[in-house]
C-alpha cells in the first residue's frame, strides 16, 4: 500500500508509546542501573562497573543454563515445526470436522501456564498418574521427578502438547490461502504428493512457518512456568532453563547485581535472534 | 493411503485430551482416593472438591480477579491499539519502522527479566496487589501483539476506503468509528482473543504483582499445592474450572481463527 508522508501520526502512537515506555523503559532502567552497581539496601549503591557482566559470562553456571535453553528449544522446534506441518496437512479441508478439529486443538494454548505444569505433574507421575504407571506397566522404569532423562522427556512432551497446536492453525491458515488452480495444474503435470508438498504448499506456507519459528523461538527461550511447576528445575538442576535460573538468583538469591547482568544478557541473545528473523520476514513480506 | 488420512489429527486430538481427561477424572475424586489408588474413572464419584471451591472465598475470589485483570487488560490494549495501528497501516512517519520493531522486542522479552523491577516500579506507586497494575503490566506484552495484529488487518482495508469516506464529508472521528471499525470487526474480535488469551494464561507477572487483593486464581492453585501439599483433587478442579473461559472463548471465535492465522500476523 502507498503509503503518505504524516508527522501527525504520531498522535495516534502517543497512547501505545506512553503505556509500553511506561511499562518496559522505566523497568529495563532499574536492571540497568542494578547491573553496574552493588547494593546494600537503603538506596546504598556501589559502582561496579562491568564486574557482574564477567562474572556471569564466565560463570559455569550460566553457560550450563544457557546450554539447556538451547537444546531445549532446538529440540521442541524440531519436533513441533514437521509435527504440525503434518498434522495441518491432513486435517479436513470442510464440513464438520474443521471446527471439531479448531476447537479441540486451540484448548491447550487456553488453559494457563501453571495449569499446564500441574496437569502434566499428575498425569506423569509414576504411581497414580495415566502417562506414568502406563510407562511403568509396560517395563520402562520411569519417574520424572527422579531421572534427568525422564525429566526431560516429559518437559518435552510437555511442550509439544502444549504448543504444537499454534504450528498447526498457522500452517493450516497458510494451506488454506492456496487457490485451488495451483492444484489443478499440479495434477495436470502429473505432479506426486511429495512434488505438490515441496514446490507449492511449502513455499506458500514460507511467511506463516517464519512466524511459527519465531513465535516458537521467543516463547520456548523465555519458559518458566511450566516446567518450574512440573519439575521445578529438577532433579538437581537438570531442567532449570534460563527464566528458572534467573528468578531462582533475584528472587530467591537476591543476588540482585548479577541477577540484573544476566538478564541484560539474556534479553540480548533474544533480541538478536528475533532481528534476525524479523529481518528476514519483511524481505519476505516485500518480496511478496 | 488418502483412506486413512483422517488418523493423523484423530490421534493428535486424542494425546491433547488424555492429560485433560486426567485431570476431570481426578478432579471428581476424593484425595485419598487419588493418592491409594491408580484408576481410569472415579471410584467414589464426588463433587466435594468444586463445593469447596465454590463456597470458599480465597478460591473463588481468584477467579473473579483473574477475570477482572483479564478483561481491564483487554479493553485497555484494544483501545490504545487501534488508532496506534490505523497510523502503522496508513501513514509514513519519523521513526515509523523502528517504532514498530521495538514494540515487538516488548513481545519477545522475558517476563522472568521484568518481574523483579515491575514490582519495585508498582509497589513505589502505590498500585501494588490492584487489578490495574496487573493489567497495565500485561499491556507489555498485549498491546505490541494487538498493534500488530490490527494492522495486519487494516493494511487488507484498501485506502480508497478512507478516501471515498472523506469525499462524502464523513470527519475522520466519524469514519473511523461508523465506517472502519465495523469494516475490521472480525481482526478486532481476533485482537481481543489472543490478548485475553496471554493474559489469562500469563502467571509469572500476575503472581509477582500480587498479594491478596488482585490474587489470581492461578497464583492461589501454586500455593495450596506447595504449602498444603497434597490436596490433589482440590487443584484437579481449580485446574479444570479454569480451562472453562478459554473454552467459550474458543467456541465464540472459531469461526474467525482460521481468518484470523490467515492474515499471518498472530
Amino acid at each position: 500500500m502507498n503509503k503518505t508522508i504524516n508527522q501527525k501520526a504520531w498522535y495516534f502512537v502517543i497512547p501505545v508509546f506512553v503505556l509500553v515506555a511506561f511499562n518496559a523503559a522505566i523497568p529495563l532502567m532499574t536492571v540497568v542501573n542494578y547491573s553496574f552497581q552493588e547494593t546494600f539496601g537503603n538506596n546504598v549503591f556501589a559502582w561496579e562497573g562491568t564486574r557482574w557482566f564477567k562474572q556471569i559470562l564466565l560463570s559455569e553456571r550460566f553457560h550450563a543454563s544457557l546450554g539447556r535453553q538451547f537444546a531445549f528449544t532446538f529440540i521442541i522446534l524440531l519436533i513441533q515445526i514437521p509435527l504440525g506441518i503434518a498434522i495441518a496437512l491432513t486435517m479436513p479441508k470442510k464440513g464438520w470436522g474443521v471446527p471439531v478439529c479448531l476447537i479441540l486443538m486451540s484448548m491447550p494454548l487456553l488453559i494457563p501456564w501453571n495449569v499446564v505444569g500441574a496437569m502434566w505433574n499428575i498425569f506423569a507421575l509414576p504411581d497414580i498418574g495415566f502417562l506414568g504407571y502406563t510407562l511403568n506397566s509396560v517395563g520402562f522404569d520411569y519417574n520424572f521427578t527422579q531421572q534427568p532423562g525422564d525429566a526431560w522427556f516429559t518437559t518435552i512432551l510437555m511442550d509439544v502438547w502444549h504448543w504444537t497446536s499454534l504450528v498447526v492453525l498457522l500452517s493450516y491458515a497458510g494451506l488454506n490461502s492456496i487457490q485451488p488452480a495451483y492444484y489443478q495444474a499440479a495434477e495436470i503435470d502429473g505432479a506426486s504428493r511429495w512434488a505438490t508438498f515441496r514446490y507449492i504448499e511449502l513455499p506458500k506456507m514460507k511467511k506463516v512457518l517464519t512466524l511459527a519459528i519465531l513465535l516458537r523461538f521467543m516463547d520456548s527461550f523465555m519458559i518458566y512456568t511450566e516446567p518450574f511447576v512440573l519439575t521445578g528445575g529438577g532433579p538437581g538442576n537438570t531442567t532449570a532453563f534460563l527464566s528458572i535460573d534467573l528468578v531462582k538468583m533475584a528472587l530467591g538469591q537476591f543476588d540482585l547485581g548479577p541477577a540484573a547482568a544476566m538478564s541484560l544478557i539474556y534479553f540480548f541473545i533474544v533480541l538478536l535472534v528475533c532481528w534476525v528473523f524479523y529481518n528476514l520476514m519483511m524481505k519476505n513480506e516485500a518480496q511478496s | 493411503m488418502k483412506k486413512y488420512k483422517w488418523l493423523v489429527p484423530t490421534l493428535y486430538i486424542i494425546f491433547l485430551m488424555l492429560p485433560i481427561y486426567w485431570l476431570i477424572n481426578m478432579s471428581f475424586k476424593t484425595t485419598t482416593e487419588i493418592i491409594n489408588t491408580y484408576s481410569l474413572w472415579p471410584q467414589k464419584f464426588t463433587l466435594e472438591n468444586y463445593v469447596k471451591i465454590f463456597t470458599d472465598s480465597t478460591w473463588y475470589m481468584g477467579y473473579v480477579n483473574s477475570i477482572t485483570y483479564t478483561v481491564f487488560n483487554t479493553v485497555i490494549s484494544v483501545a490504545a491499539a487501534l488508532p496506534a495501528a490505523y497510523a502503522f497501516s496508513r501513514y509514513k512517519f519519523l521513526g515509523d519502522k523502528h517504532l514498530f520493531f521495538w514494540l515487538l522486542t516488548n513481545r519477545m522479552a522475558p517476563p522472568a527479566v521484568f518481574a523483579l523491577p515491575f514490582f519495585q516500579f508498582y509497589s513505589s506507586v502505590n498500585l501494588f496487589d490492584t487489578h490495574i497494575a496487573v493489567a497495565l503490566s500485561h499491556c507489555l506484552f498485549n498491546i505490541p501483539l494487538a498493534v500488530w495484529i490490527l494492522e495486519g488487518f487494516m493494511s487488507a482495508v484498501p485506502k480508497e476506503l478512507d478516501e471515498t469516506a472523506y469525499v462524502d464529508g464523513y470527519s475522520f472521528g466519524r469514519f473511523f468509528f461508523k465506517i472502519f471499525v465495523p469494516t475490521i470487526a472480525a481482526g478486532i474480535g481476533i485482537t481481543m482473543f489472543f490478548c485475553f488469551m496471554f493474559s489469562w494464561v500469563e502467571l509469572l507477572l500476575a503472581k509477582t504483582l500480587t498479594a491478596t487483593e488482585a490474587k489470581p486464581i492461578a497464583a492461589t492453585m501454586t500455593r495450596t499445592a506447595s504449602t498444603s501439599g497434597y490436596e490433589l483433587g482440590l487443584l484437579a478442579a481449580a485446574g479444570t474450572l479454569t480451562i472453562i473461559p478459554g473454552a467459550i472463548v474458543i467456541y465464540f471465535v472459531k469461526d474467525y481463527i482460521a481468518k484470523g492465522f490467515a492474515m499471518g500476523r498472530v
